[in-house]
């Protein structure tokens, strides 16, 4: 599955350009944060590579195969949580999974112990608060072992509380051995959890690096402009 | 005015007398409008559900038969099993022709496409909203159809009433292979046709009343089911 190369990837709905272009590498360890401005293509970035969307040009390149072979889950700004119990919301997630009754309800309740939500079990999800509903949504991707968790703007509605819970879940994530793949707004969250920083923008990845170097000096005129919050809408670079 | 109100006085004290000729014809057209919603319900939500996820060649072609089928008026249903059910045709050896179950299959046929059509569409909102979701989480198609028609479970009571009042409301369909026999295929709906057309409006109007009270209580059950799920299950 890793390593993960996007090579010269293409999105191009109607002949209306969103991702040009793209060219990335990312090995298997670690959390790298895809940072750009509004409508750079970051969602879109994950939709394609959690297979929801087809690319119009280019490539993915899975380890050196066309299809991922390890699992792979997707966390959403919006949460969906269907009207069940907190319990079958995770392990709906485990079905087509080839698990025991037994064994997914074991795994079920481990990742929400781990998520704080075990107290809620049998609660109806929807009338869970904004951050617990989201660290349902991680409980569920996180339950089916993913080898590459992508999270868009997993944070973008919570509070710092819940924020900082959500992270803690995230670490944890890393720690077993999953690669994280996320979108933020949220500079301050890329400082503290990214081991590495993706600048989108203008449909292309505009810089790749080491998140301590990218924070500290910028390659980019683009990313530079945007660290000091000076990146205009529709801006033209020099390619 | 005197017809009017002697009419209604009758009428009511046939509901208030539980007159046997009443609740009987009452009783049938339960007995067949609920097994006719039921059958219609357990194959139309299974098709509508699936077609509202599935995407395959023709899908569109096929969503305008279904949604045409809407509209198909209950004596052409009613001629279609007539001739399916006749002796000469593929099923006349069934013997049913002029029974209930008759009646039964064809309200079911005439209901199969509200509860398809419908559910297709509650689905399919559905998974415009929340599909992405599902899919990113390995869910195939089918597993989305049953996950997505069960968290609309509480929209799909509308169908279910829907259907429900498409069927026991019909008379052309029951009326064509049923026959309308008294104390065997006798139906409100038919019992009102052919008690109005001999005059005898005060069963009419007392099978009205039964009827649309009927509709009415389902309706707030529904209602009320629905305000509950709400609440409980946001």
């Amino acid at each position: 599955m890793f390593p993960l190369r996007l090579i010269d990837l293409r999105f191009a709905p109607e002949e209306r350009v969103v991702l040009e272009q793209v060219n990335l590498e990312l090995s298997g360890e670690g959390i790298s944060v895809i940072l750009g401005p509004n409508g750079t293509g970051k969602t879109l970035l994950l939709r394609l590579l959690a297979g929801l969307l087809p690319a119009h040009g280019g490539r993915i390149d899975w380890g050196g195969k066309l299809q991922p072979n390890g699992r792979l889950a997707m966390v959403f700004q919006q949460p969906m949580l269907l009207r069940l119990s907190v319990f079958a919301n995770v392990e709906f997630a485990l079905r087509p999974q080839q698990m025991t009754a037994a064994e997914r309800k074991a795994r079920t309740l481990e990742v929400l112990e781990r998520v704080g939500l075990l107290h809620r079990e049998k609660d109806c999800a929807r009338l869970l608060s904004g951050g617990e509903r989201q660290r349902l949504a991680l409980a569920r991707a996180w339950a089916m072992r993913p080898r590459l968790l992508l999270l868009d703007e997993p944070t973008a509605s919570l509070d710092p509380s819940a924020t900082e819970q959500v992270e803690r879940i995230i670490r944890e994530v890393r720690t077993e051995g999953a690669k994280v793949l996320m979108t933020t707004h949220n500079l301050g969250q890329a400082t503290r959890l990214a081991d590495d920083i993706i600048f989108l923008a203008e449909g292309c990845v505009q810089e790749h690096a080491p998140a301590q170097r990218f924070f500290a000096r910028p390659q980019s005129p683009a990313a530079r402009a945007f660290l000091q919050g000076e990146l205009p809408w529709r801006i033209t670079f020099d390619r | 005015m005197t017809t009017f109100t002697d009419t209604a006085l009758t009428a009511l004290q046939l509901l208030t007398e539980l007159a046997p000729v009443l609740w009987s014809i009452v009783g049938r057209s339960l007995w067949v409008s609920v097994l006719a919603t039921a059958l219609a319900c357990s194959i139309g939500v299974v098709l509508g559900a699936w077609l509202g996820v599935a995407r395959f060649a023709g899908r569109d072609a096929l969503l305008t038969v279904l949604n045409t089928l809407l509209a198909l008026p209950s004596v052409v249903v009613g001629l279609l099993v007539y001739l399916l059910l006749s002796r000469t045709g593929p099923l006349g050896s069934l013997g049913w022709l002029f029974s209930l179950k008759a009646m039964v299959l064809a309200q079911t046929v005439l209901v199969l496409p509200v509860v398809t059509a419908l559910t297709r569409q509650c689905v399919e909102d559905a998974e415009r909203n929340h599909g992405e979701q599902l899919q990113s989480l390995g869910a195939k198609p089918w597993l989305r159809s049953v996950l997505l028609a069960w968290d609309e479970r509480y929209a799909l009571l509308t169908v279910l009433i829907a259907a429900f009042g498409r069927a026991i409301s019909e008379v052309g369909a029951v009326m064509v292979v049923g026959g309308n026999i008294e104390g065997f295929t006798r139906v409100m709906t038919t019992a009102i046709a052919l008690e109005t057309s001999k005059g005898e409006l005060p069963l009419s109007v007392a099978l009205g009343v039964v009827l649309l009270s009927l509709i009415f209580c389902l309706n707030s059950v529904a209602y009320g089911v629905r305000c509950w799920a709400s609440r409980r299950y946001g």
